[in-house]
């Protein structure tokens, strides 16, 4: 054996980041909650801040999600992570308290928690995860539901008349003078979940940099509710998701694209 | 003799949290307990501590589930709709046993009812109030001082079970003017190696109220348990006035023991042997020492100021030969004493039909 081909193998190339803990995997095949884990997980490793992170979970299939994650976290009530991590950054403001919240938590029932957390600017970040349907109670309609869109409360589609219109977070969030950056992206494809990865980590950066309140919307596969097999679910949501919530940033103040042009630039 | 200072029970409750070492307070305005929220706004930032103002009591309320995962010191303080609102945040603080002081100060009810001094929230503080298995303590203040005092008391005891705390107040201790001596502050807090501080130097700290697998949860429930017991035989806290030839006992707590006072000294003064207990601590009830009591008085009285919800405690109490009648206010009207002693006499002119 050449010394050559010695530190080839011991080249690590890929590996669980610290931040990610090794435990019994509860999502559905194809469901996107586990990438949007990782991602968060190699962020605070690469930002090196896993000892001041701090996760607030939420209620539906975010339940679980500071298991999977090897650092503080803690349980809130249905929609009220961002009153929680409001909290918590306002007590230790060295901590880095994140929200992990899907679209029922956020914008249904939790929608006076996010505007008002957004509105005061608060220093905390959230991670919201938008499969445009309620995962862990077996698929009814959701705030983000598309219209004509099955689900198991509305059984012919989403009718406006019967059920209003799809909210668009970022869009809405973004009229406030409050929040620092403001970003909607797809883990779709490796190129989207690059792109994915590079706002969240400019949103940590954000409140690292005390510029005030960043939040990352995620668009994210759903393929057991959405009643299809994982690889045209990702397709369904290029087709019918994208349209509806255009990806791109929806509020980035000056100081947070200083940030992003900077040293060590997302 | 300590120096008294005139002041407010609402002001009282909010210097007696900051002798106490509130580090946080969280609250939304209601009548009649803003000024609460509106002397801390300024006390609390002069004293270098998070004060905020919230979107509303659910927000105020898990603000300080955050606020007391990171070990801080914190409250809320709000009042009978408000702090319906808050019973959500308080059963998940319970069942991630979070330590925190929640001043209610009641108003009339049911709906907006008004802003008079009421007691109707009764049920709803002592016997959990949110949804699952839970109990948290209620201490229920009578004077201004009290209400100092027991929001003191109130964060103690939260901190030494990792429970919430009620201050169960009514508007009209709320708004009373009363001399009242300032205590000296607590300045060692206790350490919370639980708490949500950071993962350094440690192994992660997780705080929440779920276990996936049902067969895992009944055991965190038993915990739960265990504690409300040790409350029960370690908490009770009354107190008693002329109990020893009192042939009726008014039982009252809060302002409405105010007026029983009086009552009572009008009926002695009129020769009739009338004594007064007065539960401090609402959960844990004081059964035991009420029903020792009852061993040799046959007359109770209860005066509250709601449709008759303490009369229910009592009752468990009593034997069923025990006479338990009510004289009460409600919907925010308070309860004088000549109602009081008009029902002592009503009282003792009937014969006991048993």
């Amino acid at each position: 054996m050449t010394k050559l081909e010695t530190s080839e193998l011991d080249t690590v190339l890929y590996r669980r980041p610290e931040s990610l803990e090794d435990y019994h995997l509860h999502f559905c095949p194809g469901c996107g909650h586990g990438i949007v884990h990782r991602l968060i997980a190699e962020v605070v490793d690469e930002l090196n801040i896993r000892e001041r992170a701090v996760c607030v979970a939420s209620i539906g299939c975010s339940v679980n999600v500071y298991h999977y994650l090897n650092f503080d976290g803690l349980e809130s009530a249905h929609g009220r992570a961002p009153a929680v991590a409001t909290a918590i950054k306002r007590c230790r403001p060295h901590l880095i308290p994140f929200t992990y919240q899907g679209d029922g938590d956020l914008a249904a029932i939790g929608t006076a928690e996010i505007v008002h957390a957004c509105a005061r600017g608060e220093n905390i970040t959230t991670i919201f995860v938008n499969n445009a349907i309620y995962g862990m109670t077996g698929g009814q309609m959701a705030p983000t539901t598309l219209i004509g869109m099955y689900s198991t409360s509305t059984p012919g589609g989403r009718k406006p008349p019967l059920s209003g219109y799809p909210i668009r977070v970022c869009e809405m969030l973004s009229t406030l003078d409050g929040p620092a950056y403001i970003a909607r992206v797809s883990i779709h494809n490796p190129a989207t979940v690059k792109k994915a990865k590079q706002a969240i980590k400019l949103a940590f950066r954000t409140q690292l940099a005390g510029l005030g309140m960043s939040l990352v919307e995620v668009l994210s596969p759903c393929p057991v509710n959405w009643r299809l097999e994982p690889v045209e679910a990702l397709k369904w949501l290029t087709e019918n998701m994208l349209p509806q919530y255009p990806l791109g940033e929806f509020k980035v103040i000056e100081a947070v694209a200083a940030l992003k042009k900077g040293a060590g630039g997302a | 003799m300590p120096k008294k200072t005139l002041m407010a029970g609402n002001i009282a409750i909010a210097e007696g949290a900051i002798l106490a070492g509130c580090q946080a307070y969280f609250g939304y305005p209601i009548t009649p307990q803003n000024e609460i929220l509106e002397h801390m706004s300024k006390r609390m930032p002069e004293e270098g501590r998070v004060f905020m103002q919230t979107e509303s009591e659910l927000a105020a309320i898990n603000m300080v589930y955050g606020a007391a995962a990171t070990g801080y010191r914190a409250m809320t303080s709000t009042s009978s709709p408000g702090f319906s609102l808050e019973q959500e945040g308080i059963s998940y603080m319970s069942g991630a046993e979070l330590p925190g002081v929640i001043v209610n100060v009641m108003r009339g009810g049911p709906g907006l009812g008004n802003i008079g001094g009421a007691q109707g929230d009764y049920f709803q503080s002592t016997k959990g109030g949110g949804h699952g298995d839970y109990r948290i303590i209620n201490l229920a203040p009578a004077s201004v001082q009290e209400m100092m005092d027991f929001t003191m008391l109130a964060f103690e005891l939260a901190d030494k079970y990792r429970i919430p705390v009620v201050v169960l107040a009514d508007g009209f201790l709320g708004q009373a003017m009363e001399p009242a001596v300032m205590r000296e502050p607590v300045t060692e807090l206790p350490g919370k190696a639980w708490a949500i501080t950071g993962a350094q130097g440690r192994s992660k700290n997780i705080i929440n109220s779920f276990e996936m697998e049902p067969v895992n949860f009944p055991s965190r429930v038993k915990l739960l348990l265990q504690k409300f017991d040790k409350i029960r035989r370690n908490e009770v806290r009354y107190e008693g006035l002329n109990l020893d030839d009192a042939t009726l006992v008014i039982v009252a707590y809060g302002s409405a023991s105010r007026s029983a006072l009086t009552a009572m000294k009008m009926a002695r003064q009129e020769g009739i042997p009338v004594g007064l207990f007065r539960p401090i601590t609402l959960f844990p009830f004081p059964y035991e020492p009420l029903s020792n009591l009852a061993q040799r008085v046959n007359d109770f009285l209860v005066a509250e100021l709601s449709l008759g919800q303490l009369i229910e405690d009592v009752k468990l109490a009593m034997g069923v030969d025990k006479r338990v009648e009510l004289v009460n206010q409600y919907g925010g009207v308070p309860l004088s004493a000549e109602e009081i002693l008009e029902a002592i006499k009503k009282m003792i002119k009937q014969p006991i039909g048993r």
